[in-house]
């Protein structure tokens, strides 16, 4: 740890910086555990294992017994894996059509909710409410509410509409029709964040785009959304993760078979459950580190450089 | 089922702990016949258990259940109660839902196991004896033998041929049917494929769905590949394929699905997308005729209904096997290898297995059938009753694809590739083939 | 210290008149809010009807009877109050402990200027933004390897334990909070812990001083969220709690799910009933919520 340390030197906007302070012992000593304390706890319960699992991947393993019982086999997974497993590119293609989705369909709706709720409008207080709902609620009751509005023979769309689409079953349609659930849950999440966010931009700019007689469009485009930006990067990496993360409904709907699989599905399916490959689903978790490290990655760079420009 | 669950639905009665005064009246009789039952069963029988019995008088053991479903979970209770008025020995159940248990169960039986837990006959249980997670039971066995019949000895083995399961109940798979709508349109029960497809055919004008079928969860079509895989191929060349010793894409395994090809048009539409009750809804209202499932099916049933459902035997399609086998579960329990209290644990098995103990559980269960020869019988339905008479009649008693088979094959091979199957059915070859090269990978031979 | 300018939403509310505007995108908003609505809504509809009526007549169907039996019977058969209480073992602690921990790393990373801030904030932001399957197998056997004194833990090991429990949700959830925790403490002006140190405060007087009381509407904030999160999971709970009396709500709601047969009705019930303790939170703490989520925020 160094001792010189630069006072912080925001928010007030005045760098402070080479204003070095010279930390006491005892400063240093606390400041050390402070950090120490949780590196612990993440690094032994999340890294550590996450490590592990890239090793696992390289090897033959049912989960019984010690891990001394675990056979090395190289990349065999790996190509197993991209070679002779089905599930495993409709995986990968439903997961970028996840990604699309998000991007273009939820998070946009989301942050369209946002915007017009952070206008001072009567009511607002209930409408986020009423749309942030579907993120609170549990899985069970979403998987409760898949089948009353899906089933082809006994649920609501069907019955109400006459039509007679297996929402469900088939696997050209069920994607679509749990993405409208998908999307009904992510907006609400987005629409949240963005609401936060919004409260970041002064609104005398926003006003004073409007009143330069400028659409609304237009001063949204430039004035708040550009303000929107370090949001703008928070909402990206959450959005590629929940696609990434995707799970718990397709889960429930049909443990991510016909038609619905999904990497961490995939996963699941190998490692939890009896007689377990674990090596094998090792290996697929991996991919889906590889994946999931891109947007970590541009989203630290991005808000270090936040930090560093303030 | 139903309407045992909405009689139960009382406060004072669902409540796990609440046992009313009558309850215990009742268990204590049904101790009485625990006893009764136990010494019927042979002089060197007795002889062993009761030195068993005598031997803990106040010892304790625990118990892995999944039976988290009111009625099981209750008659479970009154078994254990019986258990421990009898013995003195206490048991603590530890209660899980039956889906996270089985799917826990390897991480289950390495970490913290009860001593003895429920579990199910078939390569799913030689394949935890051969890791070495289960005790060997050869010493209760000497006690239970005389009490089953070989199927189930048998059922109850490792691949080492030592014991390590304690049967309870089973049931099997078959078509079942309204008798109602049979004895209106006049439909027969067929015997052979061709009377079968008529028949299918027949119902198709009549202008009902002939076969319900339902498999979004994707085990139910399994019981359709076993008993066609039986039916053309035999039940030695069944458990062979399971075990990993014949080949996916071989003549054999096609044929299977070239048959099932020709029935597909008979049966629901959307079955991907259908949940095996709603599947049995069609039956229930007569939307469809016929529905392969296990006498669970009853559980959707009620009233004047339930007593209306039968069911027949899958037709014969090979001469050669006739109708030889059947796919009947069997559940029941093991023990686990860091069983802590080995002796009270042993006992419990041993009372388990008795006539007495099925008889207890099996009053809630109307849709199972006692393994225990000296079951008895007075009290069983009319499907339990031809439960029994159809896996006695039948040579060879299958335990359903994914009881047969390594359980990482058939949850992530055979339930994809089934489904695949249903979605496109004329791609046999490429899917056999498919299905071969993933189960090279996951036997590794 | 009054003087701090929190992010709470400050701007005078001025009333607009109705616009014609204004009255479509009420129009809008509320058509929204019902199709928002209506699966939520349909399912507590359902909840109320027995399954015999629903099995037969289909779920679109004019309801026979409506009846509060699914929520007595699931009150009873998931044993609520109990799994119930397992949550809060979990959930409350884990909030404490995550706030804890991240408002120390927040502390550091946006009030020093260390050569390692950067790295340590990818190293926590990071670890929340993983999928849970791919560290769930070395996790369970890490667990079962590790002892706990039997005061701790019945089973004598991190697996089947409540404080197993606790441990992987605290490191698992820690980054956001390390995030949003820190953006908040950056809009704290510095001149409010500079006087403290002149005047010879330690950091750890400035720390639980000055920085904690002003992190308030970031910690409800904070605590809605993860409430939300680590009440409504299933997974870990299922995977590391081998004892069905002590897994939290969430996981224990499977119980209602039979061998083959499945009351979906009760399940609805029992759903809506932990459902509530969630929307609960939320109602009651939505001012506060999105007034303390800072999310980098460029306002000072």
């Amino acid at each position: 740890m160094t001792n010189n340390i630069a006072s912080a030197d925001r928010p007030d906007g005045t760098p402070r910086k080479g204003r070095a302070v010279r930390l006491s012992g005892r400063d240093r000593i606390a400041l050390a555990v402070m950090v120490t304390i949780p590196v612990i706890v993440v690094g032994g319960l999340v890294w550590f294992p996450t490590f592990a699992s890239i090793g696992l991947s390289f090897t033959s393993w049912d989960g019984i017994g010690g891990i001394t019982t675990a056979k090395w086999i190289g990349i065999e997974n790996y190509n197993q894996v991209a070679t002779i497993y089905p599930g495993f590119w409709p995986a990968v293609r439903h997961n970028l059509i996840w990604l699309a989705y998000l991007t273009f369909v939820a998070t946009p709706f989301g942050l369209f909710l946002a915007y017009q709720l952070d206008k001072e409008l009567r009511g607002s207080r209930v409408y986020q409410s009423i749309f942030f709902l579907p993120v609170v609620l549990s899985f069970a009751i979403i998987g409760f509410i898949v089948q009353l509005v899906y089933s082809p023979t006994q649920g609501l769309i069907n019955g109400l509409f006459g039509t007679d689409v297996d929402w469900l079953g088939d696997p050209d349609v069920n994607l679509w029709a749990v993405l409208v659930l998908v999307g009904w849950r992510h907006a609400g999440y987005i629409m949240i964040l963005y609401l936060a966010g919004l409260k970041a931009v002064d609104p005398s700019l926003r006003e004073a785009a409007a009143m330069d007689g400028a659409g609304e469009w237009h001063a949204f485009r430039t004035v708040v959304f550009p303000a929107l930006r370090p949001i703008n990067i928070v909402i990206v990496v959450v959005t590629v993760i929940e696609a990434l993360r995707a799970f718990d409904i397709v889960f429930i709907v049909n443990k991510g078979r016909n038609g619905l699989e999904l990497l961490s599905i995939l996963v699941t399916n190998n490692i939890i459950g009896e007689a377990s490959r674990v090596g094998y689903g090792s290996s697929i978790a991996v991919i889906l580190i590889v994946f999931s490290i891109i947007p970590i990655i541009v989203f630290v760079w991005n808000s270090f450089k936040e930090t560093e420009k303030a | 089922m139903s309407d045992a669950r909405h009689s139960s639905s009382g406060p004072s009665e669902v409540s796990a702990t609440g046992v009313s005064r009558r309850k215990l009246l009742v268990t204590g009789a049904a101790g009485a016949a625990a006893a009764y039952g136990l010494s019927a069963s042979g002089a060197s029988a007795r002889g062993l258990s009761s030195s068993i019995f005598k031997s803990a008088a106040a010892g304790s053991t625990s118990f892995g259940s999944n039976a988290s479903d009111p009625v099981p979970k209750k008659a479970y209770a009154n078994v254990f109660k019986a258990f421990t008025a009898k013995t003195g020995t206490k048991v603590d159940v530890n209660t899980v839902d039956h889906n996270t248990f089985q799917e826990q169960i390897n991480s289950y039986l390495q970490g913290r196991p009860q001593d003895v837990f429920t579990w199910f006959a078939g390569y799913r249980l030689q394949f935890f004896a051969q890791k070495g997670l289960l005790t060997p039971i050869d010493d209760v066995w000497s006690t239970l033998k005389p009490q089953f019949n070989s199927a189930f000895q048998n059922a109850s083995k490792g691949a080492d041929g030592k014991f390590y399961f304690v049967p309870m109940y089973a049931y099997p798979w078959a078509l079942h049917y309204r008798k109602s709508l049979f004895a209106e349109k006049g439909y027969k029960i067929p015997k052979t494929w061709a009377q079968f497809i008529a028949l299918c055919k027949k119902m198709q004008a009549d202008g009902i769905t002939p076969i319900a079928f339902a498999d979004k969860d994707g085990w139910p079509a399994m019981g359709t590949f076993d008993i066609l895989n039986m039916r053309i191929n035999g039940y030695a060349f069944h458990i062979r394929l399971m075990a990993g010793k014949e080949p996916w894409n071989g003549a054999k395994v096609k044929a299977v699905f070239n048959t099932w090809r020709q029935i597909l048009p008979y049966t629901s539409d959307g079955a991907l997308g259908l949940t095996w009750q709603e599947g049995a809804a069609q039956l229930v209202n007569k939307e469809a005729g016929m529905y392969m499932l296990g006498t669970f099916v009853g559980q959707q049933f009620t009233g004047a209904d339930a007593k209306d459902l039968d069911f027949f035997p899958y037709p014969a399609i090979n001469p050669k096997w006739g109708q030889d086998s059947v796919d009947a579960p069997i559940d029941g329990f093991a023990m686990s290898r860091k069983a802590k209290n080995t002796k009270e644990a042993k006992q419990l098995l041993t009372f388990l297995g008795s006539a007495a103990a099925e008889n207890i559980y099996l009053k809630s269960d109307p849709n199972n059938f006692g393994a225990n020869k000296n079951v008895s019988k007075a009290r069983y339905t009319a499907t339990q009753k031809k439960s029994a008479a159809l896996v006695a009649g039948s040579k060879n008693i299958a335990q359903f694809l994914d009881r047969d088979t390594r359980p990482d094959f058939a949850s992530t091979v055979m339930i994809p590739a089934i489904q695949q199957f249903l979605n496109k059915p004329d791609d046999v070859n490429s899917l056999v083939n498919s299905i071969q090269k993933q189960k090279k990978a996951i036997f590794g031979f | 210290m009054t003087t701090v300018a929190t992010t709470e939403d400050t701007r005078p509310v001025r009333k607009r008149p109705l616009s014609v505007s204004r009255i479509i995108l009420h129009a809008f908003l509320i058509i929204t809010a019902l199709f928002w609505l209506a699966p939520v809504a349909w399912a507590v509809f359902t909840s109320f009807r027995p399954y015999a009526d629903t099995a037969k007549n289909g779920y679109v169907s004019f309801p026979n009877t409506l009846s509060l039996d699914n929520y007595r019977n699931a009150w009873s058969q998931a044993e609520i109050p109990l799994h119930f209480w397992n949550s809060m073992i979990v959930t409350l602690p884990a909030i404490v402990l995550i706030l804890f921990f991240a408002s120390m790393v927040a502390y550091v990373v946006s009030r020093f200027s260390f050569w390692f801030n950067v790295p340590l904030l990818i190293f926590f932001m990071a670890a929340n933004l993983l999928p849970p399957q791919v560290i769930i197998t070395p996790v369970y056997q890490m667990f079962l390897r590790i002892p706990l004194p039997t005061w701790l833990s019945e089973s004598g090991l991190a697996y089947d334990s409540f404080v197993g429990l606790i441990a992987i949700n605290v490191a698992f959830q820690t980054g956001f909070c390390t995030f949003v925790l820190s953006n908040y403490m950056k809009t704290l002006p510095k001149s409010l812990t500079e006087a403290a140190r002149v005047d010879g405060a330690s950091v750890t007087r400035q720390f639980f001083g000055i920085i904690m009381p002003l992190c308030k509407p970031a910690f409800a904030a904070l605590a809605v969220l993860e409430f939300t999160w680590i009440y409504n999971d299933f997974f870990w709970a299922v995977v590391l709690m081998s004892s069905g009396d002590k897994r939290p709500i969430t996981s224990s709601l499977t119980g209602l799910s039979g061998q083959y047969f499945t009351d979906n009705n009760l399940i609805a019930a029992a759903a809506v009933l932990v459902a509530l303790p969630t929307i609960l939170v939320f109602a009651l703490l939505q001012r506060q919520f999105i007034g303390g989520l800072t999310l980098g925020s460029t306002k000072e």
